[in-house]
């Protein structure tokens, strides 16, 4: 085992390199994030229209995307649409990502909005609200309160997600720490390093989303 | 007003309205009473087309309304419902709850609605509420704001769904004052109730139903003092009202 100090100096040492892949790794992670949030939307909103075609739409989508592992799919997008047109790695590994929380955030969205109390809904149409204004100023605010524990956690897998698009030879934290560690035979500390600076944003992220949660929970509590 | 013939509503295998013939008139306040399961809730619901009917006719202001083709919604701004449950939005105030529908609906100026609301709430008694969110609220004041949410949206008619039934006794009161200054200033009003003092006070008629049908209707003199129908008698017998 590498001693503390040996650790620490790397640590220091590294610190430009890895503070720009942590950067990489949180763009791929928000874009992912904000991307799925809205592909989890269309998708939820399609298997609560009660329209056959529309919810198979859906559950194929779902089925398709939890069914295969998430390296799989990075793969078939970066080295299947680079066949037909050239999609920048860092877009084909966020689509990738992107499509990927959606399948799970569009099951959070739908759970959250089932979870509305049906009196809500006809609170709105008595008042003479259409099915669409009623969901956009009555259920989705309260459900997006609801989903916020759930989204907060798939914000953290998605960041850990981030480290597979290192196997597009992106410059994102796990490929830095592996390559490293690799060019100077010491792949144990780079990769303890790397564990930190995960455990740095994950702190950042939980932190960011109680805030959110607190903000929000004004008008319930 | 609202003339319904004939009107047929299943839930699946259960009948729940069956050949239902009733008429409101202007300023009419009917009381819809029975036990549960009498389909007095899904009766009322029918009359928004919060619940769709089978068969059987529903005219509004002498119009058959067709509910695959006309505009609901339309009709629902004018039929203004005040439901057991409240069913206020809990992540808007109580001043955003009244002014939603007529801003968001019919397009109304924010802050005319504004004035008018405060005016709703200053009608129901609640003017200083406001800014209140409403898990602030109890029963009766949240049923209170219900009650000038509905009205906002300046309804021909307002149905009430059990409005009392899940206050506590002491709040009871203050709602009933409310619906029956309501009643007072000629609104027409629908309201399916167990509140027998209001219904006696302040119908002009009373419905009572059971099993799905009208089994009698009349003057709360007639229906209290003179029922016509064994049913009716049984029914007040087991509440004690005779």
């Amino acid at each position: 085992m590498p001693s503390f100090s040996h650790f620490f100096q790397i640590l220091m040492e590294t610190k430009g390199v890895f503070f720009k892949a942590m950067l990489l790794t949180l763009e791929l992670t928000v874009v992912s994030i904000l991307l799925g949030i809205i592909i989890g939307l269309v998708f939820a909103l399609l298997k609560i229209s009660n329209i056959k075609i529309l919810e198979l739409i859906s559950d194929i989508y779902v089925y398709l995307v939890r069914g295969t592992p998430l390296i799989v799919q990075i793969f078939i997008l970066y080295f299947g649409i680079s066949g037909i047109f050239l999609l920048p790695d860092f877009w084909a590994a966020s689509l990738a990502l992107a499509l990927h929380n959606g399948a799970y955030i569009s099951e959070i969205l739908r759970g959250a909005i089932q979870s509305v109390d049906n009196g809500q809904f006809e609170a709105g149409r008595s008042l003479g609200m259409t099915k669409t204004l009623t969901l956009r100023r009555i259920i989705l605010p309260q459900a997006f309160r609801r989903a916020l524990p759930p989204l907060g956690n798939q914000f953290i897998i998605s960041l850990k997600d981030s480290s597979l698009a290192a196997f597009i030879s992106m410059n994102e934290l796990f490929n830095v720490a592996t390559t490293l560690g690799s060019n100077n035979f010491d792949e144990m500390t780079y990769l303890l390093i790397v564990a930190v600076y995960y455990l740095l944003l994950v702190a950042l992220m939980t932190f960011v989303v109680n805030r959110t949660e607190l903000k929000l929970a004004v008008s319930d509590r | 007003m609202i003339k319904i013939s004939q009107l047929n509503k299943s839930f699946g295998d259960l009948h729940v309205l069956k050949n239902i013939d009733m008429t409101v008139y202007e300023s009419d306040v009917v009381c819809l009473i029975g036990s549960s399961g009498s389909g007095k809730s899904t009766l009322l619901r029918c009359l928004n087309f919060l619940e769709r009917k089978d068969n059987g006719n529903i005219i509004i202001e002498g119009n058959e309304v067709n509910p695959r083709t006309d505009d609901l919604n339309k009709i629902r701004e004018k039929v203004g419902m005040v439901f057991q449950n409240f069913n206020l939005f809990p992540h808007k105030t109580v001043l955003e709850n009244i002014i939603e529908a007529p801003v968001m609906v019919k397009g109304v100026d924010k802050e005319k609605a504004i004035i008018k609301a405060k005016q709703l709430l200053k009608k129901v008694g609640l003017e200083d509420k406001s800014d209140v969110y409403p898990s602030k609220l109890s029963g009766g004041q949240k049923q209170r704001v219900a009650i000038a949410r509905a009205l906002a949206m300046e309804p021909d008619i307002m149905l009430f769904d059990e409005p009392t039934s899940a206050l506590d006794p002491e709040l009871v009161g203050e709602v009933l004052t409310t619906m029956k200054d309501l009643a007072e200033e000629g609104m027409t009003m629908v309201v399916v109730t167990h509140e027998m003092g209001f219904a006696k006070e302040v119908a002009d008629w009373i419905v009572y139903m059971h099993d799905g049908r009208i089994i009698e209707r009349g003057t709360p003199e007639q229906f209290f003092n003179h029922p016509k129908e064994e049913r009716t008698r049984e029914f007040l017998t087991a509440t004690m009202l005779k």
